[in-house]
């Protein structure tokens, strides 16, 4: 999975994420701010883009943009 | 699976009553004005109808089948089944239906029973109604479905609070031995019972003093154990994991495919919810309606009530391959794939008492 790509849908999906802001390091939660219909705007552009689905429980383990990718990743099928 | 199909089922009419009261999500001042706008954009819930304390859904779901009836010129002795729909009945004891076939003048060889389903509650009760009709237990059918949910939210937990609206329907059906098929695709899985339940108040936890008490549920969420709990994000991925293959599964049993169906009409759980999954059936958003906006999340009266008002037009005037699909609280979820001919179904009523 591409990360630049992963980063680029997610700044599609935030209006008030400006473009450059998100690294695959940041923490996501110190930029976007998180509530549960972020969670699951998240939740269902993962599910659209990579049939992966995400749970509470992926989403609090998850402290950066690599940390979900790396989730994201491990589920994909090959 | 309960794949199946059943014949000589017609759709004769329907009709939907909401409460005359609005709230607007934009007036929801629990929250701050960004979340209330992502919200709006996102939740896609603009204004709800929310019923006055002692109107219950009996009472909406009566005058609509009252219009219905006026349009339809049915004869009520000959309606010996009626089906009441509802999480939220009159009383405990006895079963709404029993009330509600006296308030109607039915007969007395009328079956009338409740389903205790919500937000799948109209597919079952078509799939129910039409199961009774076809083995000639009646020739003539009303099915309500409707609900109160905004008499169990929590003004002060904002994932159900500006969800839910309240709204009641009827749906008139009568056994056609030329009327097309309808086919089904019902299921359930109780290992998720606990993301949307209101805990307390039946038998297993009895009404106490504590189920009163409101508790801090986490930051800005206050409830009782009296108030109906959601847990959105395993909602959420429930539905994004069986809807679609539910539907098809369905299409394939049917010989059918989404190219040949004219309206899909999702049960109206939240906009994020059906967009993603009308993005994964890959159908185009004008065969999709949707009465969210407008209503909020009506439960069971969802998918009748999105039918009313956006498809009233096409129902009453062509023929119309629908395909019907609703999912939620349970888990219980399930679609049906039916087709409709001129059916009588009058404008959304609004409530007065």
């Amino acid at each position: 999975m591409d990360i630049d790509t992963f980063i680029k849908r997610i700044e599609e999906e935030f209006d008030d994420l400006k473009p450059g802001v998100l690294k695959p390091g940041t923490r996501f939660r110190e930029v976007v701010e998180w509530n549960s219909i972020n969670a699951l705007i998240l939740i269902a552009m993962i599910k659209t883009e990579y049939d992966v689905t995400l749970t509470a429980d992926d989403l609090i383990q998850s402290k950066t943009i690599n940390d979900i990718s790396s989730r994201i990743t491990s589920r994909m099928e090959p | 699976m309960a794949l199946f199909s059943l014949y000589g089922i017609r759709l004769a009419g329907m009709a939907a009553t909401v409460p005359g009261p609005r709230e607007h999500t934009a007036d929801y001042t629990w929250i701050s004005r960004k979340e209330r706008e992502s919200l709006i954009k996102n939740i896609g819930v603009e204004t709800r109808r929310v019923a006055p304390r002692g109107v219950t859904a009996a009472d909406l779901c009566v005058a609509a089948a009252e219009r219905l009836l006026e349009n339809l010129n049915w004869d009520r002795r000959e309606i010996e089944l009626l089906i009441f729909v509802s999480q939220s009945p009159d009383h405990l004891v006895p079963a709404t239906a029993c009330i509600v076939q006296n308030r109607l003048g039915l007969p007395h060889s009328c079956i009338a029973f409740d389903v205790g389903l919500g937000c799948s509650g109209y597919v079952y009760g078509l799939s129910l109604a039409g199961s009774m009709m076809q083995s000639g237990a009646s020739k003539k059918a009303l099915l309500m479905v409707g609900d109160i949910s905004t008499l169990t939210t929590s003004y002060r937990d904002k994932s159900t609070y500006p969800l839910f609206g309240d709204g009641g329907t009827v749906t008139a059906l009568e056994f056609n031995q030329k009327a097309p098929e309808m086919h089904f695709n019902l299921q359930t899985d109780g290992a998720g019972y606990r993301a949307l339940i209101i805990p307390d108040g039946g038998a297993r936890n009895r009404m106490s003093r504590k189920s009163f008490d409101i508790r801090k549920v986490s930051k800005g969420m206050y409830r009782s154990r009296l108030h109906l709990q959601l847990d959105g994000i395993e909602v959420f991925n429930f539905s994004l994991r069986e809807v679609v293959p539910n539907v098809k599964s369905l299409l394939k049993h049917a010989e059918q495919t989404m190219d040949g169906i004219d309206y899909l009409v999702f049960h109206q759980a939240n906009r994020l919810i059906t967009e993603t999954l009308r993005k994964m059936l890959k159908v185009d958003p004008a065969r999709v309606p949707y009465s969210l906006k407008e209503y909020g999340n009506t439960s069971g009266a969802s998918v009748p009530l999105t039918m009313v008002t956006q498809l009233r037009n096409q129902l009453t005037t062509g023929r119309l391959q629908l395909l019907l699909s609703a999912f939620g609280v349970g888990l219980s979820w399930g679609s049906v794939l039916l087709e409709t001919d001129r059916i009588v179904c009058p404008e959304v009523i609004e409530f007065t008492k």
